[in-house]
């Protein structure tokens, strides 16, 4: 339903090189920092916005309609809003679509998360794409916002990738999704919910577990294979979950890494990761499969990547690489049955061109046994 | 990996003549296709006789074949060129159609052409309904199926296996009776008992019933490597029922979820895979709003409207990639344009959205059905980008140029029961009627649920129509007035509907605004939402954004503004003089800024000018422009009416046009001044007058006699001219669709029956005129000029006629001071010679003499405009070859039409070829346009003499004089009305109406012409020029060196010849510069060696001059004549 006589908030979005982006506000009122990052996505930002990796970010949508279709909690990628807050063109105050239950102005209320519409979002997209993803402060406030107080805020805002965010929006105890097939034990480091579904609808049977979880208890559950989830923030942050990972493929069993959990397996076996200048957001990006030579149109959502110069003298190989920038977009370990990608192959938002690399997962979990 | 080095020379079919369904998007993806394939190194070869196109010239093909396209002329072109491969994907349906042809025929394999692109057999596959639908169930898809049945036993199979709801439709049935809708099997039982009886062969057709689907469309390209992607998904705004063709369309797809988007685009994926398709294709879906399930509706395995909409909507070149991929490249070795830094291996990610809205000519013609179902009407299209959707759509319908908004304060439905029938049955009027309901209360749901268009978008027309109801309140004066204009403005509001709103002019509007800063700004479109910066200038203006996207430090623009959608009367023409003069001012070194809003064309390709404003063509918006970049000024004389109709009001505001100045083209347009200046010049035109009350009419009438042709200023329905032939004609005309009144005189001119009529297209610099050809239409005047057949050079007007008419155009043109193109329309009776008309810019026929007479009108016209003199050496060629354009009609789309050529245009296209003979030319270009026209068909005659008849037979036609009902091949019928022709109309039987045109066709077949296919550069070459300017080509005859200009008029009135007469033997007066010669100034007497007393003549008048007798070529002797 459309709804009229809406309140009216006012908002600003402040950048760490003191820009102040004015427009209205919706969603929840208040004040949050967080790194602006932007995705060139033109659907799913139910997705996106339940994504954990988006912890501690400020999401600013390149499309400038949002809201279109509503909110639909079959949608939801985790149990409900992840992102630190958002910054549209346009809100839709009259979605449409027969799985929706509320809009997106609600749902951001309800989930805490202040929101800013009206600003020139290609122009923001055009300086972080300049300058890098930045800081900033998002304020949503029902009295005019004070312009040196946010832009402070901007100015002395903590950066959210110094923290070991993963720990943050991991889960606290074990969850088991009983399948059928073989037993993965998923690292959960912010998981995105395709990816248990996509292993849970190859037959798998899936138990999450935190991402500190230790080598010992992982080893009790009596995996067939691990897979490590993708998640927020710097990896090099994880530590422990880095070294866990190192130490669980010491027992050569199958590991697959999407996003956060590829830099995991490439730390854990020595490489380097390093961040880009504005990440890679959206689901358009082309990928190549240097083996094949082939290419896929993946879904992405990364700020940080793998270093090709320090996967050179390592047991592994690049496996993708962006077709754009040339950047890594998966590892592949040389000889035992280890690999992770870059990018999303559960989708959600995004193409599901990638999606036999679960397949190819479960077959290496089927033949190490 | 690289390119396949095997592939040298292509050959590329083009999509032949404008009709519904095949318009000026093939043009734009030919030419990219030979841009494409001219990058690469390879020799193209085009076949098209759609001679207004802009891929039918040399610039972009390297031999041009206007040509039929058809088996017999396609073999003579292949053995001619034996090109390596063939595209077949860039000419619409002709070309797959002919391209199947030719490999069923064996024509392919026996000249050893390879089928570059996607193979003939997934053509075949997409093409054919059962093996489609295989194909698509393997790729995991559904397909919207249809099973006839004749029983009901059999159907309550079907229905069973199709799934219900059933839709029952009739087979063999006109109008849809007897269909009907069953939701279980016992509705069913029912329905079919009906449609069987209804139906002339007693079977019905059992269907999925798609009701309120949303109808979706993906464009899906395919490498040979298997890497495939979706470039565009697009939404229709109409539901199911309606042809997308007739659809307003967004993209992206606004609607659908992820999950849809998604779900929808891995069929599409592994459909293009399961077809083997290498390059492009277009998806229809029909997708459930209610639940996850869709229907594929249709595969195009070529490159089509939708695609071509699709590449202006993204950025991404689809018709370019795709000839790329044919020649062996992949996705990823295709380096993206716009970015230059990236790959074509990506799908577009856009930060605006587009709409694109058609354009309906069905209410020009009174009697004719505009409701809108499965079979496209529209003829053209518009596309809007923006920021928002009632950004879009305001603009849209604004670009319609139909005279109205979306939201008026008048509507057009008199009250809710009409609106409610108009949305349940659909015409071109249903988005007026979404507005209207809202304007009268209706609410949201229950338009829905009437029409099936998804709330989405009726949410935003409602915001647009409440915005205009809160306009109507406020004052100008009032204080918060700032607010409600920003909030109008950033919803797409025209500053004169907020004008028309507060009662005041649009001007105090845009002064206001401009004073609150109230202000578009430009954007760019890149492909990547600002990821990457672009590289090209694909512009657009938007309220809804707070920066440039391009800075305006550049200097030397000069803006270009184009034709507009697609009408009768304007069609890809004024594109082809649009790119014509954007080319020719490059290479001038301006940067040319053009503003287009019609997604199909070449000129709307973003890298064919320097900047492209993809923009509607409003004084608001084109001063918007002129705002930010400043130009040195404007050229409006070659987008047609929709460009010029801004001369007057674009000079008013300060803005320099190039070109004829406006007070001439007032002199031009202005009757009263135009008939006074042609008194001074001593030229005659029909007698005329205007009127303002029936009583004036009726004593001017009686004056001059019938019949009269009557031009109302203003109408108010139906047709715009008229010939009344008595008194009750006039009567019923001026009463019914005309009103006469002092606002709105009408002018009443003698109609002269049985005259000829005989148009030239010309140049002037200012000074003098060039005369680029002299065209004779074949059907006697009274038929428009845009449906006549007419030949070049004139084949039945005298000598002295001709002359006369060079003498009047000179005439005429330089007492207006024509500086630019120009087109003037003669009447010919006998000796007799009248003015009809004389417009001050390019004219439809521009590109047909340009071709036909090998000489670019609009590219010299370009060079006047810019302040150059006619160039030197520039001559009338006196054509020894033929060419004769033919109109195309569409007549099965205007159903309830009587399709009887008059003085209302008609048709919808045109195609031109050439001979070595007249007859040649004739027939070659009424085969050419594919109206099944062939020789030992059944021609079914009525109201025609016996003469034809007889002819017709001899001719080898199997001639019928009755009408049993079957379905002839052509119906001849010269009557005044008649249901039969209305019929067979409808049925899409080729018509002909006019008696000269069939005798003068019978009598060429008679005479059993021999048919050639020859290059465009041949005929030129056999009408005795080389290239486009004849310099110094002076094969045998006399040229007078160093002659003073100022005595080149006397010598030749010594010589007892005038400059310009068509096969005199003098073609130029101009100094012409001859290097080639050794000559500087010469005057050219073609063919012709002086005599003694003629050298002595000379030698008076210009006694310096020098006479140098030319053979083959060379200077054989020269002779000075104050010496000698």
């Amino acid at each position: 339903m459309q709804k009229n006589n809406t309140r009216i908030l006012h908002a600003a979005l402040a950048l760490r090189d003191g820009s102040v982006w004015h427009g209205k506000g919706f969603g929840a009122t208040g004040k949050i920092t967080g790194e602006v990052v932007f995705n060139t996505g033109m659907m799913g930002y139910t997705q996106s916005v339940t994504d954990p990796s988006y912890t501690g970010q400020i999401l600013a949508q390149t499309y400038p309609l949002i809201g279109n279709y509503g909110v639909s909690r079959q949608e939801f990628e985790s149990d409900g809003p992840k992102i630190q807050g958002y910054a549209i063109y346009e809100l839709c105050r009259g979605p449409s679509h027969y799985t929706s239950t509320m809009d997106v102005d609600t749902w951001l209320k309800s989930g805490g998360i202040p929101g800013i519409e009206g600003i020139d979002t290609r122009e923001l997209t055009k300086v972080l794409r300049n300058e890098g993803t930045m800081l900033g402060a998002l304020e949503v406030s029902e009295n005019p916002i004070d312009v040196s107080e946010i832009l402070n805020a901007a100015k002395t805002a903590e950066d959210p990738n110094e923290r070991n965010l993963v720990t943050e929006v991991s889960i606290n105890r074990p969850v088991t999704y009983p399948g059928k097939g073989k037993r993965i034990v998923i690292i959960d480091c912010g998981m995105k919910a395709g990816i248990s579904q996509s292993l849970l609808l190859r037959g798998a049977s899936v138990t999450r577990v935190p991402a500190e979880y230790s080598t010992k208890k992982i080893m009790d559950l009596s995996p067939d294979g691990i897979f490590i989830s993708n998640g927020p923030g710097d990896p090099k942050m994880a530590i422990k979950t880095i070294k866990t990972v190192s130490d669980l493929i010491e027992y050569k069993l199958p590991v697959m890494g999407i996003c956060l959990g590829n830099q995991i397996i490439g730390l854990s076996l020595g490489c380097d990761t390093y961040k880009l200048k504005f990440g890679h957001r959206g689901q358009n990006h082309p990928v190549m499969e240097k083996s094949t030579g082939k290419c896929y149109i993946t879904s992405q959502n990364h700020g940080f990547t793998i270093s090709p110069e320090s996967v050179k003298d390592k047991d592994v190989d690049i496996s993708f690489v962006n077709v754009n920038d040339g950047t890594v977009e998966g590892i592949e370990h040389k000889k035992l049955p280890v690999f992770g990608v870059q990018y999303h192959p559960e989708a959600r938002p995004g193409p599901v061109d990638t999606g036999y690399l679960f397949d190819k997962f479960m077959k290496m979990v089927e033949r190490s046994k | 990996m690289s390119a396949d080095k095997s592939v040298r020379k292509v050959l590329i079919i083009g999509s032949g003549g404008i009709r519904i369904g095949q318009a000026a998007e093939f043009d734009y993806s030919g030419s990219q296709a030979l841009k494409a394939l001219k990058e690469e190194g390879i020799e193209t070869v085009l076949v098209n006789p759609n001679v207004a196109t802009i891929q039918t010239s040399h610039d972009l093909a390297d031999k041009v074949y206007m040509e039929p396209i058809t088996l017999e002329f396609m073999e003579k072109i292949i053995k001619k060129e034996r090109p390596d491969g063939i595209l077949l994907g860039f000419g619409g349906q002709t070309a797959l159609n002919m391209g199947v042809k030719l490999y069923e025929e064996g024509v392919l394999r026996k000249y050893g052409v390879r089928v570059l692109g996607t193979p003939v057999e997934s053509i075949m596959r997409s093409e054919d309904r059962e093996r489609f639908k295989e194909a698509v169930e393997k790729a995991g898809g559904d397909v919207a199926q249809s099973i006839s049945c004749n029983s009901i036993d059999e159907s309550r199979k079907a229905a069973t296996e199709i799934g219900y709801p059933i839709m029952v439709r009739p087979a063999y049935i006109l109008g849809g009776l007897g269909s009907g809708i069953a939701w279980n099997e016992n509705e069913l039982e029912q329905v079919v008992k009906k449609g069987l009886e209804h139906s002339m062969i007693n079977q019905v057709l059992i269907e999925k019933y798609l009701h309120h689907w949303k109808e979706v469309e993906y464009e899906v390209m395919r490498d040979k490597d298997d890497n495939c992607i979706t470039v565009c998904c697009m939404e229709n705004f109409d539901p199911m029922g309606v042809h997308t063709g007739d659809s307003i369309v967004v993209a992206p797809s606004q609607t659908l979820s992820d999950t849809e988007y998604h779900y929808l685009r891995k069929v599409s994926i592994n459909v293009i895979r399961e077809l083997g398709i290498v390059g492009e294709c277009n998806i229809q879906f029909a997708l459930n709003p209610n639940k996850l399930e869709h229907c594929i509706i249709e595969v195009n395995a070529r490159l089509s409207r939708s695609s071509a909409l699709a590449s202006k909507a993204t950025g991404y070149p689809l018709a370019y990639v795709a000839a790329k991929l044919s020649v062996g490249y992949t996705l990823p070795q295709v380096s993206n344009k716009i970015t230059q830094v990236t790959s074509t291996c990506f799908e577009p990610a856009l930060d605006y959205i587009v709409v694109k809205v058609p354009r309906w000519e069905a209410r020009k013609f009174p009697g004719v059905d505009p409701n809108l179902g499965s079979q496209m009407k529209a003829i053209g299209e518009v596309m809007a980008i923006g920021r928002n959707f009632e950004e879009v759509i305001q603009k849209a319908i604004r670009m319609l140029e139909i005279g109205r908004e979306v939201t008026e304060d008048s509507p057009v439905f008199e009250d809710t029961e009409k609106i409610k029938e108009e949305l349940k049955s659909p015409t071109d009027q249903r988005l007026f009627a979404v507005a209207d309901a809202f304007r009268m209360g209706m609410t949201v749901d229950e338009i829905h649920d009437i029409s099936g268009i998804d709330r989405w978008f009726l949410y935003k027309i409602k915001n647009i129509t409440d915005m205009h109801e809160k306009l109507n309140k406020v004052r100008f004066s009032d204080d918060g007035f700032k607010d409600e204009l920003v909030e109008a403005k950033k919803i797409g509001f025209s500053d004169n509907k907020i004008a028309e709103c507060m009662g005041v002019a649009p001007e105090r509007v845009r002064t206001l605004r401009k004073h609150y800063g109230i202000l578009p700004v430009v954007k760019q479109i890149d492909t990547l939402a600002a990821e990457y910066p672009a590289k090209t200038n694909y512009l657009y203006m938007t309220y809804n954004g707070s920066f440039d996207d391009i800075d305006f430090s550049e200097k030397g623009e000069m803006l270009v503004i184009g034709a507009g959608p697609i009408r009768i009367g304007s069609s890809v023409e004024f594109d082809w003089c649009t790119m014509n003069c954007v080319w020719e001012l490059k290479k001038k070194g301006y940067t040319t800024v053009v503003a287009n809003c019609n997604p199909e064309t070449v000129s709307t390709d973003y890298d064919m000018s320097d900047k492209l404003y993809f923009e509607e063509l409003s004084l608001e918006r084109m001063m918007d422009i002129i705002d930010k970049e400043k130009p040195l000024g404007a050229i409006v004389s070659v987008g047609g009416q929709t460009s010029n109709n801004l001369a007057y009001s674009l000079s008013k505001r300060g803005v320099t046009l190039f070109g004829t100045t406006g007070r001439d083209i007032d002199s031009a347009e202005d009757r009263h001044k135009f008939s006074s200046m042609l008194d001074r010049l001593s030229i005659a035109q029909p007698e005329w007058d205007s009127f303002t009350t029936m009583k004036g009419v009726k004593s001017f009438v009686e004056k001059i006699g019938y019949p009269v042709i009557i031009r109302p200023s203003y109408v108010l329905s139906g047709s715009a001219m008229k010939v009344a032939r008595n008194e009750s004609e006039l009567k019923e005309y001026l009463s019914g669709a005309v009103s006469l009144s002092r606002d709105y005189p009408v002018v009443v001119s003698k109609f002269i029956t049985g005259a000829k009529e005989v148009e030239v297209d010309g140049v002037g610099d200012g000074r003098n005129a060039f005369i680029g050809a002299v065209m004779e239409h074949i059907e006697p005047a009274g038929v428009h000029s845009g449906d006549a057949s007419m030949v070049i050079p004139p084949v039945s007007i005298s000598e002295g006629v001709k002359e006369r008419i060079y003498d009047y155009t000179e005439k005429i043109s330089r007492e207006l001071g024509i500086k630019g193109p120009f087109n003037i329309q003669y009447m010919v009776k006998g000796e007799r010679i009248y003015v009809i008309e004389c417009n001050l810019r390019a004219s439809r026929s521009m590109p047909y003499t340009s071709k036909s007479a090998g000489i670019n009108l609009i590219k010299t016209a370009t060079r006047c405009m810019t302040g150059e003199p006619l160039p030197r050496g520039l001559v009338t060629n006196h054509l020894k070859t033929y060419s004769v354009k033919f109109p195309m009609f569409s007549w099965a789309r205007f159903k309830g039409i009587d399709p009887k050529l008059g003085v209302e245009m008609v048709s919808t296209g045109e195609i031109a070829c050439m001979g070595t003979t007249f007859e040649e030319a004739l027939i070659k270009s009424m085969i050419a346009t594919e109206s099944g026209f062939r020789i030992g068909g059944n021609v079914l005659l009525n109201n025609v003499g016996r003469g034809v008849a007889e002819k017709l037979k001899k001719a080898g036609f199997n001639v019928m004089t009755e009408y049993d009902g079957t379905k002839p091949d052509v119906l001849i019928d010269a009557g005044d009305d008649s249901e039969i022709r209305r019929e067979l109309a409808t049925l899409g039987v080729p018509i002909f109406t006019q008696m000269s045109l069939i005798e003068a066709f019978a009598d060429a077949l008679l005479k059993k012409p021999k048919m050639e296919a020859r290059e465009l550069k041949e005929y030129w070459r056999l009408s005795g020029m080389e290239r486009e300017y004849k310099i110094a080509k002076i094969e045998n005859g006399t040229v007078i060196d160093h002659l003073p200009s100022n005595k080149a008029y006397e010598v030749l009135e010594v010589l007892g010849v005038r400059k310009g007469y068509p096969n005199s033997i003098v073609s130029m007066v101009t100094n012409l510069p001859s290097s080639r010669l050794g000559v500087k100034d010469v005057l050219k007497i073609e063919g012709k060696i002086l005599s003694p007393e003629e050298m002595k003549k000379v030698a008076e008048i210009a006694p310096d001059s020098t006479v140098c007798i030319i053979k083959d070529f060379e200077v054989s002797r020269k002779v000075n004549l104050s010496k000698d």
